[in-house]
């Protein structure tokens, strides 16, 4: 699907962060960050390591809590109560580096975990919908495995079907690729692709910058807490509009 | 050993084979040994309750009786030992705890202090974890308080402090008492040791957890307890074998366990001068029951991991 010629201003805000601060005690994480994502959106977000990526969209779903600014998530807007931070948690899936699947349960386990203790879902009725997500994944035939048994592409769609049998309606990716072995990195994106194209609604941290120019609608590019630059993924590769932009894409891009 | 005396009414038959040992002496005073001083006619009943209790810790360690299951069996053991041991029901002569004696006393102590230490543990420490003052101080001031003094302050402390402190009229059965206080010792230590489980989960299984919208309890309870104590069951079983051969402790507020009944067989005159053999065969009681736990904590550990490795 080309995303320039997807038009997503009509489209209800899925997220939205308006002046977000965020400290880790004195070192300034996150400065006056703004976003906005539109329902069925995907933005890919890069930046050299220790620039507030991670941190970003981990305040998403409030696995860090932001200090200022407001963090509204599908109509909600996150604040302490811990009811309202769950409801979003329940909403927004997420995808680790370390896939960080539970090692003590099997993956039908991993997968049908949530469905049935937080939907409440009939186990039978999980299973099925575990299964539907492991063949879209492509590795039905491991359901009955323990993840330690598993390669570790294998693994992350593991960690991707897991993420999706909640139905979510946001999918955020936080360097899903980066603890792989290059070999396996294709076998992961290709899921995310497919994910992309059904029209999930993404945000995504990654340096894989031939997903960014294939699937991305926005490319957003960090540095030391700020977002610097955001841009549809042509013109961001074309006319990166700033030096720190230039900088870190020639640095990523030369080999 | 072998060139023992097996046979002999009195201990004059032992005395005259010096070079052996008197298994004799055993065959007559094991039965004191193992139920102290309970009534001599009601001995069948701390028999069978301490049957019960051993064939449902065997039981306990299948895994497939890790549900509902386990827990209506220890229900109808516990209410089957307490009319069995108290008896003044269906006809059964009431006999109080200053009677009890030998191995039931001990197995009760331990069985009995460790389940209720357990849960308490866990508690504990996940309380020493928790985000809340309140309940992370009250948490360390309870374990550091009750590990910080020695068990057997511990017990005088139950067994002579704690009644001059009740209203008169009002009294604690000494056995009671001691098993309230086992089960606080064992709960602060039980509960370091679950804390080091805790602490060896990676931050990601709590993120996973978080993220796929798990509340405290049940992140708790589905995710990182069973791990954490998988991580632990070595220390775990370490810990629990310290305290069953601790429950001999008891002496010093005279309660009769197995070590002081072998004790005060030793000063019965009739047969004095056999400690070698009582002591063998306490040992033997004690090393079956410690071996035991420590076979099944290894069996335990290499069938739980088994699924874990590639």
């Amino acid at each position: 699907m080309s995303n320039a010629a997807r038009n997503l201003d009509d489209a209800p805000v899925a997220i939205e962060l308006r002046n977000v601060n965020k400290w880790y005690g004195q070192f300034h994480v996150l400065t006056d960050i703004n976003l906005t994502v539109r329902k069925g959106e995907k933005v890919v977000v890069c930046g050299p390591s220790g620039s507030g990526k991670s941190t970003m969209i981990r305040c998403v779903n409030r696995l860090e809590e932001h200090q200022t600014g407001d963090i509204v998530v599908d109509g909600m807007t996150l604040t302490n109560d811990i009811k309202g931070i769950e409801a979003i948690r329940r909403e927004v899936g997420m995808v680790f580096q370390q896939f960080n699947l539970f090692p003590h349960l099997t993956i039908l386990e991993n997968l049908t975990l949530a469905p049935i203790w937080v939907r409440k879902m009939p186990k039978k009725e999980a299973e099925e919908l575990a299964m539907m997500f492991l063949e879209r994944v492509r590795i039905p035939e491991q359901a009955a495995k323990y993840p330690g048994q598993l390669s570790g592409g294998q693994q992350q769609r593991v960690a991707i079907a897991r993420a999706l049998c909640m139905r979510p309606k946001i999918m955020l990716f936080d360097e899903p690729t980066s603890a792989l072995d290059p070999e396996m990195v294709k076998e992961v994106l290709d899921v995310m692709i497919e994910l992309a194209n059904e029209g999930m609604t993404m945000i995504c941290v990654t340096h894989e910058m031939g997903f960014a120019r294939s699937v991305a609608d926005n490319v957003v590019f960090m540095d030391r807490g700020e977002i610097v630059e955001m841009a549809a993924p042509t013109e961001f590769f074309a006319n990166p509009k700033s030096d720190r932009t230039r900088l870190f894409l020639s640095q990523i891009l030369q080999h | 050993m072998f060139s023992a005396t097996w046979v002999a009414e009195t201990a004059q038959g032992c005395r005259d084979n010096p070079g052996g040992a008197c298994w004799a002496y055993l065959f007559e005073k094991a039965p004191f040994m193992l139920y102290g001083t309970y009534p001599f006619e009601e001995r069948w009943r701390p028999t069978i309750a301490s049957l019960l209790i051993i064939a449902a810790l065997v039981a306990s360690c299948d895994r497939r009786m890790w549900n509902w299951r386990m827990a209506a069996m220890w229900a109808v053991v516990a209410v089957a030992g307490w009319i069995l041991m108290f008896g003044g029901v269906f006809g059964l002569p009431y006999v109080e705890t200053g009677l009890w004696g030998g191995l039931p006393v001990t197995l009760i102590l331990s069985v009995v202090a460790l389940a209720a230490a357990f849960p308490m543990a866990i508690l504990l420490a996940l309380g020493r974890r928790s985000n809340l003052p309140a309940i992370k101080a009250l948490c360390v001031v309870f374990i550091e308080l009750i590990r910080g003094v020695p068990l057997i302050s511990l017990l005088i402390m139950a067994s002579v402090m704690l009644p001059l402190f009740l209203p008169d009229g009002v009294t604690i059965d000494k056995f009671l008492r001691a098993l309230v206080a086992f089960s606080l010792f064992a709960a602060a230590y039980l509960a370091e040791v679950i804390r080091g489980g805790l602490q060896a989960i990676p931050k990601g299984q709590y993120e996973a957890a978080d993220a796929l919208g798990l509340g405290y309890r049940m992140k708790t309870q589905l995710i990182i307890l069973p791990q954490a104590l998988r991580m632990v069951i070595p220390p775990l079983v370490n810990t629990f074998i310290g305290f069953f051969k601790d429950t001999s402790l008891v002496y010093i507020i005279g309660i009769y366990d197995l070590l002081t009944a072998g004790e005060s067989a030793v000063k019965d005159p009739a047969w004095r001068g056999f400690a070698n053999e009582t002591y063998l065969f306490l040992a033997a009681v004690y090393f079956i029951f410690c071996f035991s736990m420590s076979r099944y904590s290894q069996y335990l550990e290499r069938d739980l991991n088994k699924a874990h490795q590639r």
